[in-house]
């Protein structure tokens, strides 16, 4: 009781103070914490994906925190240089997709790298930050709910580069850069007439999209996810064997190191895309659980953000980058459970990844600016 | 900033704080499917993924038995199983197939039928199972593979146990051999038992043994990773090998109606009058066995499937000859137990027969030599002793086909002999039911008389002969051949003999006239009993394959080499106690007392001499 009582000062002082430190610094100390746990969760679990190799894990380790330290650092930024620079940042963007097309390096058939003195990254990865920024960017200036002409300018900004990464081609980046401009739509008010139109227009042109535009392997892909048993031993395997980790799993798992799925190579891209197969495998639906709610509590803190966000801008920078994430987390765990197709999409901070693990910090570092750069209110 | 001056900033904040409601309802009904789906898999579903999980990691290997080894009578070894190395690609550990493919093309001699059959074979197994691509690697295949190793993933080289045949030739026909299970075996096997085996007896002793020399399946639970490899093997079930087999033949035998032979085409089989039991059965020209084990090369197959000879003919029990004189002794007994003849019936002979009223002339034999027929009063032992064709042709005249169907059919014509292999073939024992069953026409009277001295529509295999010669040795007891004698070194109980009934003088005079065609004064095969220091009895025959025509002169030196007549020859020794029967057939070979007598002889000598030895020592 003595020290209940001894605490509480100490504690409601702290609260006072919390807001002047993490405004001071410019760091959401509850998204640092919540993203910390999050990526030392992952290291964990990459660790026995990885084959237990230390060499992964470091690697990993050493992207984290140069995306830690783009995100300090993005946090930093003052919110209307942002705004300022956004159109810049997405036309040299543009290039850059447009140079992967043409000089890019391969990798298993798709050109997705781009080398800059001796760095390789993936400008696919900093457009799925550049194009809900633009799309703010542009609607921000406009009087909202955003009008038909402003839907269609918005649909070109994220049109263009989605269009570019199909090109190279990359089919579920491509959708993911269209859907975190989609979501800055959605959050500006888009009206329902334009959504329910789009939506019937969807669904009106995948017949000859099925039949013209998607590879022969996206289709088997679906077609794979319809029926995994169809090709136990060719395109269904992966999707067989990431069910049977995460089934075999069960309420406890099999214990770390233990996933005999896993740790006997019967799971492919067990470290990259089909991460979360191991860990339901290894720590059961607990470990499940505990992601799940990892994951939620970032959401909700990301949402949170947006509602205090102080102009449109930001709120629909804020709004579209918490969307976005959450397409990550629920496009990888249902395409790895088999709800959804195989489109390479990874569990995010979790999965093994470069420039995607940077890029996506640094948003979170945006994230920040917005949370922690305050003006008083005119 | 006129835009921004028209903008509502907190109409803009309550859209955004609307969409933002949407949304959390969105992440969380969409995040609370996940948790719907993964509670699915992982709680609900368990049960089956755990259970896929285990067979994933669990694999069941089948452990094949060791086939069983082959040994004659005296312990020496026919068939055994020799360790050879296969090479073999794990299809999944393959990146590239066909670069490595054509790397082992630079390295082995691997022929496009070797790739032809791999391609085949890969379609029916699973990624990770080994895909076999060349047997039978050398020693320095072997190494080369090794040194290459590291530019050849997925290529691996086992050791399988794989059946060999000491003997070759010598025994290709007795023994059969084993070959690689087809599609159409695959089908008939037992598809437990088989997991694991590669081969499977295809003809002769190794097809008809099957079962006894296979052997039971062994398992071994093994957890594996996805490649395949075995981490740690569970639990073991150890095969039951097949049974090791013994013979009844005899190896000295065997080669020495195989040399006797002298590479001409022939067929000797030499039985146990007293046992049923086969010392041996050759058949020339042989082949080498071995070649059919992994698969037969398609030039060495054409090679013997061309060969006019036609090594791949077991002659012994396929062949079907004409038998000739080989039968007079049967039809002889035949007329004594009918009471057409007794032993002092005599007829003239003046080298030919006319049936009643016809003018057709059916000569003796000794026309082509000389006229005059044997004699004017030829009685039964004369006309078995010297092969008077007339004698028959009258008791066979007298006799009437069905009678001499009926009395000959014990004897074991135009049925199967039964014996322990595969293949065999019935020869033919003509009735007027026969003819009218196969050629829908009547039986001419003509007919019987040249059945009367075994020719005509008559045929039998070398093996009825020698087992109809057994029961001429042992008055009538009726064996069924065997060539299996032990298994796992424990007797085979013997089937019980039947036994043809004739009076016992009546075998007397056949067998006595049987002894005089070696020790009479004129016996056909005087010469081949020449120096002999037994008794032996037995009978010559000449058998036409192309027929002369009515007038027409004979004269074998004209003929082509495969028109000429077929020898053959029966017999058995010793006279008193017989204790070996031998039918011999030599293709072409003329005159049957000439060519195929001495082979009988030498078979006889070898099989009494090595009985004296054993006896003896």
């Amino acid at each position: 009781m003595g020290d209940y009582v001894r605490q509480m000062p100490e504690a409601s002082a702290d609260l006072a103070r919390r807001p002047q430190l993490s405004q001071r610094l410019h760091v959401d100390f509850v998204l640092l914490l919540l993203l910390s746990v999050l990526s030392l969760f992952g290291l964990v679990v990459l660790y026995s994906a990885s084959g237990q190799e230390m060499g992964v894990v470091v690697r990993q380790g050493r992207y984290l925190v140069l995306g830690f330290i783009a995100m300090l650092v993005a946090a930093q930024i003052d919110l209307q240089r942002y705004r300022r620079l956004t159109p810049l940042g997405y036309l040299v963007g543009l290039v850059m997709l447009v140079m992967v097309i043409v000089a890019g390096a391969d990798a298993k058939g798709a050109q997705r790298w781009l080398s800059l003195g001796g760095f390789r990254f993936q400008p696919s990865e900093i457009m799925k930050l550049l194009v809900p920024m633009s799309v703010a960017w542009f609607l921000s200036a406009r009087v909202l709910p955003p009008r038909l002409w402003h839907v269609f300018a918005g649909l070109g900004l994220l049109g263009v580069p989605a269009a570019l990464v199909i090109l190279q081609p990359d089919l579920g980046t491509a959708l993911l850069i269209a859907m975190s401009g989609l979501f800055a739509l959605f959050m500006s008010g888009l009206g329902w007439r334009y959504i329910l139109g789009a939506i019937a227009l969807t669904i009106a042109s995948a017949w000859p999209a099925w039949l013209f535009l998607l590879h022969d392997y996206q289709r088997q892909r679906i077609l794979t996810l319809l029926n995994p048993e169809s090709d136990k031993l060719g395109a269904g395997w992966n999707i067989i064997q990431s069910k049977t980790a995460i089934g075999s799993g069960g309420w406890s798992g099999k214990g770390w190191l233990n996933g005999t799925q896993s740790q006997l190579d019967f799971l492919p891209e067990s470290h990259t895309d089909f991460i979360i197969a191991v860990l339901a495998e290894e720590f059961g639906l607990r470990g499940v659980l505990v992601l799940l709610a990892i994951y939620l509590l970032i959401l909700l803190r990301g949402l949170w953000i947006g509602l205090r966000a102080q102009d449109s801008f930001s709120r629909l920078v804020a709004g579209s980058i918490t969307l976005t994430f959450f397409v990550y987390i629920f496009v990888n765990m249902g395409m790895v459970s088999g709800l959804l197709p195989v489109v390479g999409v990874p569990l995010p901070l979790v999965s093994a990844g470069g420039t995607s693990l940077v890029t996506l910090l640094a948003g979170f570092g945006v994230l920040m600016a917005i949370s922690t750069q305050r003006r008083l209110v005119v | 900033m006129a835009a921004q001056a028209l903008k509502d900033q907190s109409y803009e904040a309550r859209i955004f704080r609307a969409r933002t409601g949407l949304v959390l309802l969105l992440v969380v009904s969409l995040l609370s499917l996940l948790l719907v789906r993964y509670f699915s898999l992982q709680i609900t579903q368990h049960k089956i993924y755990q259970t896929e999980s285990d067979r994933n990691r669990l694999q069941l290997q089948p452990l094949p038995p060791k086939r069983g080894l082959i040994y004659d009578r005296n312990g020496v070894l026919l068939a055994e199983n020799r360790p050879s190395f296969v090479l073999s690609l794990v299809i999944e550990r393959t990146p590239d197939l066909e670069e490595t493919l054509a790397r082992l093309q630079g390295m082995l001699d691997i022929s496009g039928a070797d790739i032809e059959k791999f391609m085949q074979r890969k379609g029916r197994r699973r990624p990770y199972e080994a895909v076999p691509l060349r047997f039978r690697l050398d020693e320095s295949e072997r190494s080369q593979l090794a040194v290459n190793r590291f530019v050849l993933p997925g290529v691996v080289v086992e050791a399988t146990l794989v059946r060999y045949y000491p003997q070759g030739a010598l025994f290709s026909h007795a023994l059969g051999y084993v070959g690689r299970i087809n599609q159409a075996e695959e089908a008939e096997l037992d598809e437990v038992n088989y997991r694991g085996t590669n081969h499977v007896g295809k003809i002769g002793i190794e097809k008809y043994y099957e079962e006894l020399l296979h052997g039971q399946v062994g398992y071994q639970n093994v957890e594996t990773n996805a490649l395949g490899r075995v981490l740690r093997v569970l639990e073991r079930t150890d095969p039951v090998p097949g049974a090791d087999i013994t013979l009844s033949l005899d190896i000295g035998l065997q080669r020495t109606a195989y040399e006797a032979l002298n590479g001409r085409r022939g067929a000797v089989v030499a039985l146990d009058p007293n046992t049923g039991g086969v010392l041996a059965l050759v058949s020339t020209p042989g082949f080498d066995t071995n070649l059919f084990v992994n698969g037969i090369s398609t030039r060495d197959y054409s090679a013997l499937r061309e060969s006019l000879d036609l090594p791949l003919f077991n002659r012994a029990i396929q062949g079907q000859y004409p038998p000739g004189s080989t039968v007079k002794p049967i039809f002889g007994l035949a007329g004594l137990s009918y009471g057409l003849v007794t032993a002092e019936t005599k007829i003239a002979d003046p080298g030919w027969f006319t049936l009643p009223g016809q003018t057709r002339r059916f000569r003796d034999w000794t026309l082509r030599v000389r006229g005059g027929g044997h004699g004017a009063a030829v009685d039964l032992r004369q006309a078995i002793e010297e092969s008077c064709d007339v004698y028959f042709y009258d008791l066979a005249h007298r006799m009437g086909i069905e009678r001499l169907h009926d009395y000959t059919a014990p004897f074991g014509f135009g049925v199967a002999s039964g014996i322990d292999t595969t293949h065999e073939r019935r020869g033919i024992l003509p009735s007027r039911q026969w003819k009218r069953d196969m050629r829908n026409e009547p039986w001419y009277a003509g007919e019987t008389v040249n059945v009367g001295i075994g020719q005509g529509h008559l045929l039998a295999t070398p093996l009825q002969l020698a087992v109809a010669t057994s029961m001429l040795a042992s008055r009538g007891q009726h064996y069924r051949p065997q060539m299996l004698s032990a298994v796992g070194g424990i007797p085979v109980a013997r089937e019980a003999p039947t036994q043809f009934e004739a009076k016992a003088d009546d075998w007397t005079v056949v067998q006595d006239a049987m002894y005089a065609v070696f020790h009479g004064k004129h016996g056909s095969a005087r010469a081949a009993a020449r120096g002999a220091d037994y008794i032996m009895a037995g009978k010559s025959g000449t058998a036409q394959v192309v027929g002369i025509a009515q007038d027409a002169e004979y004269d074998a030196d004209e003929l082509v080499e495969r028109h000429r007549d077929h020898g053959l020859f029966i017999a058995y020794a010793p006279f008193e106690a017989p204790q070996i029967a031998v039918a011999v057939v030599v293709e072409n070979g003329g005159g049957g007392s000439t060519v195929a007598a001495p082979i009988a002889r030498a078979v006889m000598d070898a099989w009494l001499a090595a009985d004296e030895a054993v006896s003896g020592g």
